[in-house]
C-alpha cells in the first residue's frame, strides 16, 4: 500500500511536475482548438459537397472518407511525419501532427453531417425553394439547423475522440500532456506523473462523458 | 527523430519518389516481417474484439439487475475508460505497473487496455439499447412467470441488440484500429514493424507497405458498417 | 374571374418522365387571373406532378410553362425570384420544425427578399391573420395542431404575395375534424380574388368553391369544365367510373 502511494500518488513528485504538466495541458487544448473547428468545416463540406448528388463527386467523397476512417490515426500520423521527408517536405511537427488528425477527423464528421441531412426529409428542401429561397440559402437556413440537431450526440462524441486524440501527438514528440507527463516520469523514475495526467484527462474529459449518456439514452429512447 | 533519408543525389524527383516510397528490394527485405506483424495485429484485433464485446455484454445485464451499489461501479467503470485515452492506458499499464511489481508483456498492455475500453462503451451502448425496449415488453414478460433474467435473454435483448449494431460496429472498428497504439510499447505488430523497418532502410516503403496491410484489415470494416447502416435504415 | 386577359399559368405540351414510365403526356392547361381551377384523378394519373412543373420542383422534360407571360422553362431565367409568386402548400405541411410560425413565414421575406426583420415579421403577422393564426405567432410546429400547421403553410406562401398558389392535396393528411379549418381559409383566399391550382380529394368543396373541375387520367386532361357538368354530367367513361368509386368510398 506505501509503495502503491510512493509510486502512483507521490505528493511531492505531483508537487514538482504540476507546472510542465500544465504547459502540456495547454498545448493538449491548442490541437484540439485547431482539429476540432478545422475537422468540423470539413466534414460539414463533404456533406454539403455529397447533398449536391454529382455521381462522381460523390465517389471521390466515399474514397476520401471510407480511406481516411479505415487507417488508425496513429499510423496516418507516422505516415506523414516520417513519410513527408521522403517527398523533400518539411512539415513543421505542429503542421504534421494537425495535418494527420484532420484527415481523420474530417472524415468521421462527414459522415456524421451526411447522416444528418439525409435525416431530414426532402419536403423541408422543397418547402424553402418553392418559396424562392437558393439551394444554398436552403441548406443554410433550413437543413444544416435542423441536421446539426438530429446528430448532435454524434457531434459530441466525435468530438471526445479528437481531444482523446490528441494524445497520439506525444509519439512524435509534440509537447502535450501525454508526453511531458512521460517526460517527467523517465526524469523522476516514478509513475505520478503519468498518473497524474490521467487525472486531469478524467477532469477534463468526465463532463462530456457524462453530458454524452444522457443525450444518448434520450436519442435511443426515441427510435 | 526524422530517419535518415537515404537517397541517391543525382536522382530525378519521379525517381527519387518512386525509389523512396515504391522500392522493390526494400519491400523483398522487409514483408516477411510486416506478414509477422500483420498477424499480430489481427490476433489483438479479435482477442480484444471478444473480451470487450463478452465484458460490456456482461455489465450491462448486471446493470440491468439494479443493485445500487453494483451500478454505481459499473457507471464509474465505464465513464473512466470512456474518458481516458487509450494509450494513457496502455502507457500506464506497461510503464507503470512495473513499479508495483506488476509488469506485464506489451501484448497484454494493449490488449488489457483497448478491451477495458471497448468493454466501457460497449456496456453503455447495449444498456441504451436495453432502455429503448418499451416498459410493456418487461411487464408482458413477467406477467407470465418469466424471471427477470429470462425475459432479459428471451424478450429484450433480442431486441436490444439489433438496435445496437449500427454504434457497436462503428465503436469497435475505433477500438480495433487502436491496435497501432502497441507499436508505443514495441509491440511487434504492423505499424511498429514497418516504421522501424523503415528508419533501419532510410527508405519509406516499409511504411507503405504497412499502410496497405491495414488498409486490407480495415476497409472490409468500413464496407460492413456502410452495409450495416443502410441494411438498418430501410428497417426504420 | 378575368376572361378576357391573359392567363396567370399557362402550359403547352408539358411532358414529363420517370425514368421509363411517361407520367404527363403533353398537357396543355391555362389558369385565368382570380380561377379555382381543382383536378382530380385516381392516384397515379399525374396530378401531383402536374403541380410541381409549375414551380419546376421537377424539371419538365418537354413543353413549356409560363406563369404571368414569363416562361419559367427558359433557360437563364432567375427561377428563385420567380417561386416566390407561385405559392405551394404541401401535403405533408412541410413546415422548419426548428422555427417558430412566424419564422417559417418570414424566413424567404428576410432571406430572398432581403426585408428587414421588423417588416419582415410586420408582414408574416398579417399573413397569419388571414389564416386566423395572430395567436400562434411564437408557437412552433409541435405546438400546433396539424390543421394549424397547414395554415401557417399557407401563410408562408402568402406571405410572398404570390399571383398564384398551388395546393398539393392540402388535407389529406389531416384527421377528419381538422379538414374545416383548412378548407374555410381556402374559400377565403378565393373570395379574395386569389387564383388557385387545388389538386384533393374533397369533391364537397370542388363542387361549393371551383370555377372549373379538371380530370386527369394516365398523364392526360380527360375531361374539364364547370364543376355541375363534371360532377352531374361526366361524359367520359373513366372520369364515371373514377367518381362511382368515390361514392362507393363515401
Amino acid at each position: 500500500m506505501e509503495t502503491l502511494l510512493t509510486v502512483f500518488f507521490n505528493v511531492e513528485i505531483m508537487k514538482k511536475v504540476w507546472p510542465f504538466l500544465l504547459q502540456g495541458l495547454g498545448m493538449t487544448v491548442v490541437l484540439s482548438l485547431v482539429v476540432i473547428p478545422l475537422g468540423l468545416a470539413g466534414g460539414l463540406g463533404i456533406a454539403i459537397l455529397s447533398s449536391l448528388q454529382r455521381r462522381w463527386l460523390n465517389r471521390v467523397l466515399i474514397v476520401y472518407v471510407d480511406f481516411f476512417r479505415a487507417f488508425p490515426p496513429l499510423v496516418l500520423l507516422i505516415f506523414i511525419y516520417f513519410g513527408f521527408p521522403f517527398l523533400q517536405i518539411d512539415l513543421p511537427k505542429f503542421a504534421a501532427v494537425a495535418l494527420g488528425f484532420f484527415l481523420n477527423t474530417s472524415s468521421y464528421f462527414g459522415e456524421i453531417f451526411r447522416a444528418g441531412f439525409e435525416s431530414i426529409p426532402r419536403g423541408q428542401l422543397e418547402a424553402a425553394r418553392s418559396t424562392g429561397l437558393t439551394r444554398w440559402q436552403a441548406l443554410v437556413s433550413v437543413v444544416i439547423p435542423q441536421a446539426t440537431r438530429n446528430v448532435l450526440p454524434d457531434l459530441i462524441s466525435n468530438t471526445l475522440e479528437v481531444i482523446k486524440l490528441t494524445s497520439l501527438a506525444s509519439v512524435v514528440a509534440l509537447p502535450e500532456l501525454l508526453n511531458n507527463a512521460r517526460q517527467a516520469q523517465a526524469l523522476t523514475y516514478n509513475a505520478t506523473p503519468v498518473v497524474l495526467a490521467a487525472l486531469m484527462y478524467l477532469l477534463l474529459l468526465w463532463p462530456i462523458v457524462r453530458l454524452l449518456s444522457r443525450l444518448e439514452h434520450k436519442s435511443i429512447a426515441l427510435h | 527523430m526524422n530517419p535518415v533519408v537515404n537517397v541517391p543525389p543525382t536522382m530525378s524527383t519521379l525517381d527519387r519518389f518512386l525509389f523512396s516510397f515504391f522500392n522493390p528490394d526494400i519491400a523483398g527485405r522487409y514483408w516477411k516481417a510486416i506478414a509477422e506483424g500483420f498477424v499480430t495485429t489481427t490476433w489483438l484485433g479479435v482477442t480484444v474484439i471478444i473480451t470487450g464485446l463478452v465484458v460490456g455484454l456482461a455489465l450491462a445485464v448486471a446493470r440491468a439487475q439494479h443493485v445500487k451499489p453494483l451500478n454505481f461501479c459499473i457507471i464509474v467503470f465505464a465513464d473512466v475508460f470512456r474518458a481516458l485515452p487509450p494509450l494513457v492506458i496502455i502507457i500506464i499499464l506497461f510503464f507503470a505497473f512495473p513499479y508495483i511489481e506488476m509488469a506485464m508483456s506489451a501484448f497484454t498492455a494493449t490488449w488489457l487496455s483497448l478491451s477495458l475500453v471497448l468493454a466501457a462503451f460497449a456496456e453503455e451502448i447495449f444498456w441504451a439499447g436495453i432502455l429503448a425496449v418499451p416498459k410493456g415488453q418487461w411487464e408482458a414478460a413477467r406477467s407470465t412467470g418469466m424471471s427477470r433474467l429470462e425475459t432479459l435473454q428471451h424478450v429484450v435483448l433480442p431486441q436490444a441488440v439489433r438496435m445496437t449494431v449500427p454504434p457497436l460496429t462503428n465503436r469497435v472498428m475505433a477500438i480495433t484500429k487502436g491496435t497501432a497504439l502497441g507499436s508505443v510499447v514495441a509491440l511487434h505488430e504492423i505499424l511498429n514493424v514497418s516504421s522501424s523497418a523503415s528508419s533501419e532502410s532510410g527508405n519509406a516503403t516499409p511504411l507503405l507497405v504497412g499502410a496497405c496491410a491495414y488498409l486490407i484489415l480495415f476497409i472490409p470494416f468500413v464496407w460492413f458498417g456502410r452495409w450495416i447502416e443502410t441494411r438498418f435504415a430501410w428497417k426504420r | 374571374m378575368k376572361q378576357d386577359l391573359p392567363p396567370i399559368l399557362e402550359l403547352k405540351g408539358l411532358v414529363k418522365s420517370f425514368g421509363a414510365l411517361q407520367v404527363l403526356k403533353g398537357i396543355d392547361f391555362s389558369v385565368q387571373p382570380g380561377e379555382l381551377a381543382f383536378i382530380i384523378g385516381p392516384s397515379g394519373s399525374g396530378k401531383s406532378t402536374l403541380l410541381r412543373c409549375c414551380n419546376r420542383l421537377e424539371e419538365p422534360d418537354g413543353g413549356s410553362v409560363t406563369v404571368d407571360g414569363i416562361d419559367i422553362t427558359a433557360p437563364g431565367v432567375d427561377i428563385n425570384r420567380l417561386r416566390q409568386k407561385i405559392g405551394m402548400v404541401f401535403q405533408s405541411f412541410n413546415l422548419y420544425p426548428h422555427m417558430t410560425a412566424l419564422g417559417n413565414v418570414t424566413l424567404a421575406l428576410r432571406k430572398v427578399q432581403g426585408m428587414d426583420k421588423a417588416t419582415a415579421d410586420a408582414k408574416g403577422r398579417a399573413a397569419l391573420e388571414r389564416v386566423g393564426l395572430t395567436d400562434k405567432a411564437d408557437a412552433y410546429p409541435n405546438q400546433l395542431s396539424g390543421g394549424q400547421q397547414q395554415r401557417v403553410g399557407i401563410a408562408r406562401s402568402l406571405a410572398l404575395e404570390p399571383l398564384i398558389v398551388l395546393f398539393d392535396e392540402p388535407t389529406s393528411a389531416l384527421d377528419p375534424e381538422l379538414v374545416g379549418g383548412v378548407l374555410k381559409v381556402m374559400r377565403e383566399l378565393r373570395e379574395s380574388g386569389m387564383t388557385m391550382v387545388v389538386v384533393s380529394h374533397e369533391m364537397a368543396f370542388a363542387r361549393a368553391a371551383a370555377d372549373r373541375v379538371v380530370f386527369m387520367d394516365q398523364g392526360q386532361i380527360v375531361e374539364q369544365g364547370p364543376p355541375e357538368e363534371v360532377f352531374g354530367n361526366p361524359k367520359h367513361a373513366r372520369l364515371r367510373e373514377f367518381l362511382a368509386t368515390l361514392a362507393d368510398r363515401h
